[in-house]
């Protein structure tokens, strides 16, 4: 071959590779400025799952605790109570929970792992008001046959005692459930529901 | 001693001529640009963009100096610079007073392109980098609302960035990613700072000289749609042409003058525009816990809030939402007239553009209210209305009966 002649396919190789691994090289020098981004250690650490110890939790009790800046509510349901819950399915808007306010595990009729304890975020699904607990008969004007449950103190909307929405009320799904899990029998870790290794 | 003066000058210029294209720039952008002589009234709202810009900017950069991107110190820096800096009150009120500005100056803009064609052969690119300029503005109007750190910077936030949340698969990801938090909080107040103040306006100033460089590439386009460069004297200079400077660098001060006093106006009297440019909820520090009654986005963002709200299924919402705005894009293909300005053709791409425009700000008005029955209905009729408007263009632009277009322009 001619010394001066240009070998355009050889050139036009070399380019092509030039350009590819220059495109592999951008792609990794991108990936620090995409995680760079992500929740930081501290961010994690402070939005990170919170350990709660139900076993002083009575009957009918409930009690707060704060994970990422909302409040969760843990409620001690009686038999009474679990019995009483289908009865009012006719009254919901969403009875079998089939709206995502709630994980997999916690789509039963009890909308909990353990039918005994509810555990709901405290915010109402309209405006995000922190409905307060009425036990039935508990002085408030709500009719005879209130069947114990949560008022949202802003716009009235009522959730019954496994945190499903009544109708006519302005909110429109049912509380939201968080992930959780339980540790043993007495001890709920809210905001993670897998092992993580 | 004229002459000597003269005589300096003249050797300056030249000297920087050998080394910079002074000169070859001033006469190719200004002094031997030539933009048609029939511009009116609608051609003020370009020069106008730049002149807010300017303004964002200079504001902008005086601003960050007391202000503090910290969910702790942001919104009492902001009351500080509100009440104890010299001048404070002013520089911030001119910013946001600013931002609503630029948003009406845009669809002012804009809605020139729609009646005089300015999208179509050969300014397709020119409407394409403005309408990057019109992504990168709701972006930085975006981020900039969280600054201040009031209720409905907050709560907006949280809304638009959970919308992210409704994408599958990765949709949760993407809002955590992009908020940098399990909820807005100090880490996201931060970046959308960093966003604010150096990525955006980087991107909107390069893209607005891309857009003034395909503008004077192509040349402007004029109420009549008629190509001045097709009737050229023997020096190559159109004969509907006439140099921009100083006829319309002139005009555009003119314009400027006239649209200070009207703003200033807003910034001097009635900074808040009634709770339009800046809601009351937000002189209200920004609660987590408390969400305040109604949340709803800046007037310039509810059409296409309302669009997101008439449909029932939260990603189909969304992506009617995006559509809304990617439309726009395609509106150089959609369109199949064979004249360019309102003034050539039918009926048909009147009656549409007409009902565009009522459907636009019939959807504005339904984004700012309370969500019933009855305006949910409204929206949904007006989405449809919207969306005819791009889905049918390619046929109503076809069959309308257009008129013949005159050789030279009118000038009226």
């Amino acid at each position: 071959m001619n010394e001066k002649a240009v070998d355009v396919a050889r050139r036009r190789f070399l380019t092509a590779l030039t350009t590819l691994m220059c495109a592999v090289g951008v792609v990794f020098a991108a990936i620090p400025f995409i995680a760079f981004m992500k929740p930081s250690a501290r961010a994690k650490a402070v939005g990170g799952p919170v350990e709660v110890d139900i076993s002083k939790l009575k009957p009918r009790e409930l009690m707060v605790e704060k994970w990422r800046g909302k409040p969760v509510w843990i409620l001690r349901r009686s038999e009474e109570t679990l019995a009483a819950l289908p009865s009012l399915d006719d009254q919901l808007v969403d009875p079998e929970s089939e709206e995502a306010q709630q994980p997999e595990y916690a789509k039963n009729e009890y909308r909990s792992i353990a039918p005994e304890y509810l555990v709901v975020i405290g915010l109402c699904t309209h405006l995000g008001c922190s409905p307060k607990l009425v036990p039935p008969g508990a002085g408030r004007d709500l009719g005879s046959h209130w069947p114990g449950g949560f008022v949202c103190p802003c716009h009235g909307s009522q959730f019954d005692l496994a945190g499903r929405v009544f109708k006519g009320w302005p909110a429109p799904a049912n509380l939201v459930v968080p992930p959780y899990r339980y540790l043993d029998k007495t001890r709920l870790l809210i905001g993670e529901d897998r092992v993580i290794i | 001693m004229m002459n000597a003066v003269a005589k300096l000058s003249r050797t300056t210029l030249s000297w920087i001529d050998a080394r910079f294209p002074l000169t070859k720039l001033w006469n190719e952008h200004a002094a031997k640009y030539y933009a048609p002589k029939n511009f009116n009234f609608w051609y003020f709202f370009g020069s106008l963009a730049l002149l807010v810009l300017v303004l964002q900017i200079l504001t902008g950069i005086w601003l960050t100096m007391n202000y503090k991107p910290s969910a702790e110190q942001a919104f009492a820096s902001v009351e500080y610079i509100m009440r104890d800096v010299e001048w404070g009150w002013l520089i911030r009120y001119i910013h946001a007073v600013g931002a609503s500005a630029f948003f009406v100056i845009v669809y002012l803009h804009m809605f020139r392109g729609l009646m005089y064609g300015s999208y179509k052969t050969p300014r397709e690119l020119l409407w394409i980098t403005g309408m990057f300029i019109y992504l990168t503005l709701m972006a930085e109007a975006f981020t900039g609302y969280l600054l201040p750190w009031g209720q409905m910077s907050y709560w907006g936030a949280q809304v638009i960035t959970s919308l992210f949340g409704v994408i599958p698969f990765v949709g949760d990801s993407l809002a955590l990613w992009i908020r940098g938090d399990y909820v807005i909080s100090d880490v996201t107040l931060n970046r959308f700072f960093a966003f604010h103040v150096i990525a955006l306006p980087l991107i909107l100033l390069i893209l607005a000289v891309v857009h003034v460089m395909a503008l004077h590439e192509v040349g402007s386009n004029n109420p009549d749609g008629i190509e001045i460069k097709a009737t050229k004297n023997a020096n190559g200079v159109p004969l509907d042409g006439i140099p921009f400077h100083p006829y319309y660098t002139v005009k555009d001060l003119f314009g400027a003058a006239v649209f200070l006093i009207i703003f200033l106006a807003i910034v001097f009297f009635t900074p808040e525009f009634g709770g339009w440019f800046i809601e009351p909820d937000n002189f209200v520090p920004a609660d987590p816990l408390q969400t305040p009654a109604h949340i709803k986005p800046l007037w310039y963002f509810t059409p296409f809030y309302a669009i997101l709200r008439a449909v029932p299924h939260p990603l189909g919402g969304f992506l009617a939402m995006g559509a809304a705005v990617f439309l726009f894009f395609l509106l150089p293909w959609l369109d199949r007239s064979v004249v360019n300005s309102i003034r050539y053709r039918g009926w048909m791409y009147r009656v549409a553009l007409f009902t565009f425009a009522v459907s636009f700000v019939a959807l504005g008005y339904l984004g700012m209210q309370l969500p019933t029955p009855t305006s949910a209905f409204f929206a949904r009729f007006f989405s449809v209305l919207y969306f005819a408007f791009f889905v049918f263009m390619p046929i109503y632009t076809r069959i309308d009966r257009t008129r013949p277009v005159p050789k030279r322009v009118v000038y009226k």
